[in-house]
């Protein structure tokens, strides 16, 4: 049962997609029905099994690792899944309405679409360093198509960039994985560590190209250059699927392979891989660092919608990496709800930052004065989405923050504790400068009559205000606050996935 | 063991024009071919990875790098794809310089 689960999550909006491509064009529509809404049956009984301690294994087609495909479900698994089930149902209902599966724009937008979807299940559920390597490539390739969708140079450039550089660090990973299967003969993600035991160099500098490597996808300052632009020129359900999801899918090959991988090598030789490491994390620590502050800062400088959202998801980001100086329990937990909360509230976030540019236009912050007399709705799924990114209570990134601002305090950490708090005042300012703008109402006659005149007419009619794509918005904003009002199953979920020998 | 050496040898040094080359060339072109030349790097330690072993060639090694080429190949002709629309539309084949604005 579980088996037949798992293996439709993977290949159900794998086989959509193809389907897609070759089908007559009447046929996307239910093909990608079919292909979505089969997920959440196929991820509870999944989740059942996860829950009641079960380890989900499966060998593709009966061949056994290393030459077949292995593939493994643990709760932290599950708790990814469930984040782009969510992403993705919400996105693609923004989706039916933006890119019409019958159009031209929804046929080339609806195959891609599925087959990502498709890529980060394999992604994963992926037992092995390889196929991780096959499958973050899938996502990616998948990932840039989908930012050049438009067609529009500004968007195609930076796709560009995104494919320059996440090629140069899919290389990077596969020779990292060249040296570690040199060095073990193996490439399951559990077994490599355990064998890694000896000769650290090698281990050191195949671990250093694979962090490397994943940086560069997950965008972390310095190596964020190529997300702002891509993030802000793709499409609206498109940018919010890669600030949602992709770019949270290297995080979790870079949480597992340092907390699954790198934490057996450090049993295998105590004393001196352990203070390399120590070392490393905090590296990786100061990067995060790094992240917010510059991420947060970009942000308040921005003088467009999208890409002040974009460099949140930069700042953002950068909390995952406080997991791993922090390297305990609680941090761990803090961090995995925080993946979770921001796929939910960035997504949100991105959909109404799209809607109010279609709607206007442009989405220059200029041009945001009292917006909301003309979309309530998607400056309202903004602002909810915002009180998440903020970190305001009720909201799952308040309790992110609050979980990971307790990790810190436990370890007395003052360092981080002053980061993470100037980190929320730094998002406070940057989501309240749109918030501010949005709900101002224009300071002289001559200026209220100018704004009249750039809109195109009277308010939207009610029904139009309820539109798929305000409704998606909202709902993915309201998700972020649900999670915040009761975050039990969610943290009981991740507490069934913790990494092996952490302190609590 | 020494010919396993001269093989690792030069992958690093294939491997580093590759880098020195993305890094500096201007045109998408030689870009994209600096891709590929890191990738036959990557590919040439690989299969001396799969020849060292003592019970004759690996044949792990040697389906990850069969798996590779195939990524590597249908990556590159996304990116030949993207390039040449990005010549048609905007008549410049690097990426320096300013996006059009709205």
């Amino acid at each position: 049962m579980t088996t037949e689960a798992l293996t439709l999550l993977v290949f159900g909006p794998l086989v959509a997609g193809l389907t897609m491509i070759v089908a007559p064009r009447r046929a996307t529509l239910p093909v990608a029905l079919l292909g979505l809404l089969s997920l959440p049956l196929a991820l509870w009984p999944l989740t059942r099994a996860v829950g009641r301690g079960d380890e989900v294994r499966l060998a593709l087609a009966g061949v056994a690792a290393p030459l077949g495909i292995a593939w493994r479900l643990d709760a932290l698994a599950v708790t990814m899944l469930w984040l782009t089930l969510a992403v993705a149902l919400l996105v693609s209902m923004h989706a039916l309405s933006s890119f019409p599966p019958a159009s031209d724009a929804g046929q080339r937008f609806w195959p891609l679409w599925l087959i990502l979807v498709g890529s980060v299940h394999a992604l994963f559920v992926s037992a092995d360093l390889f196929n991780l390597y096959v499958t973050l490539e899938l996502v990616t390739l998948a990932a840039v198509a989908m930012t050049a969708l438009s067609g529009a140079p500004g968007a195609m450039r930076a796709a560009m960039r995104y494919l320059l550089l996440g090629l140069m660090a899919s290389l990077f990973y596969l020779l990292s994985i060249a040296l570690l299967y040199g060095q073990t003969g193996t490439l399951d993600l559990y077994q490599v560590g355990e064998r890694l035991g000896e000769d650290g160099a090698v281990a050191v500098i195949a671990l250093a190209l694979m962090i490397t490597s994943l940086l560069v996808k997950s965008a972390i300052v310095p190596l964020h250059v190529w997300l702002p632009a891509a993030h802000a020129k793709a499409p609206g359900p498109v940018s919010a699927v890669l600030s949602g999801l992709v770019v949270k899918v290297a995080l979790y090959i870079l949480i597992r392979v340092w907390f699954w991988t790198g934490a057996a090598a450090t049993g295998a030789n105590a004393a001196g891989a352990a203070a390399t490491g120590a070392n490393a994390a905090l590296v990786l620590g100061l990067l995060g660092a790094a992240s917010i502050v510059y991420g947060s800062l970009a942000a308040l400088l921005q003088a467009r919608l999208k890409m002040l959202v974009a460099y949140s998801t930069v700042a953002q980001l950068g909390y995952v990496m406080l997991v791993f100086p922090l390297a305990s329990t609680a941090a761990f937990r803090a961090v995995a709800f925080h993946l979770v909360a921001h796929g939910l509230a960035k997504a949100a976030m991105f959909l109404a930052a799209a809607n109010i540019l279609h709607a206007l236009g442009s989405d220059r912050l200029s041009r945001l004065l009292g917006v909301d007399k003309r979309l309530p709705v998607n400056v309202l799924a903004f602002v909810i989405a915002g009180v998440s990114i903020m970190g305001l209570p009720p909201s799952g990134g308040f309790v992110a923050k609050w979980m990971l601002l307790q990790a810190a305090w436990q370890q007395q950490g003052w360092g981080w504790v002053a980061l993470i708090s100037v980190g929320g005042l730094l998002a406070t300012a940057y989501v309240l400068r749109v918030v501010a703008l949005a709900y101002a109402e224009p300071r002289s006659a001559r200026s209220a009559q100018r704004t009249t005149q750039q809109r195109e007419g009277p308010a939207a009619p009610l029904g139009r205000r309820f539109g798929l794509t305000n409704v998606s918005a909202l709902l993915l904003a309201l998700l972020a606050i649900v999670l915040g009002l009761a975050p039990t199953p969610l943290l009981g979920l991740i507490d069934l996935g913790l990494p092996p020998g952490l302190t609590p | 063991m020494t010919s396993s050496l001269v093989y690792m040898l030069a992958a690093s040094a294939v491997f580093g024009i590759g880098v020195f080359g993305l890094i500096t060339a201007e045109h998408l072109m030689q870009k994209l071919l600096a891709l590929n030349v890191i990738g036959s790097a990557v590919f040439i330690f690989m299969l001396t990875v799969a020849g060292t072993t003592p019970e004759g060639p690996d044949p792990v090694a040697q389906a990850l790098v069969l798996t590779g080429i195939v990524i590597a190949v249908s990556a590159t002709a996304f990116a030949l794809a993207l390039m040449v629309r990005i010549v048609q539309e905007t008549r410049l084949t690097s990426l320096w310089g300013r996006d059009d604005e709205d």
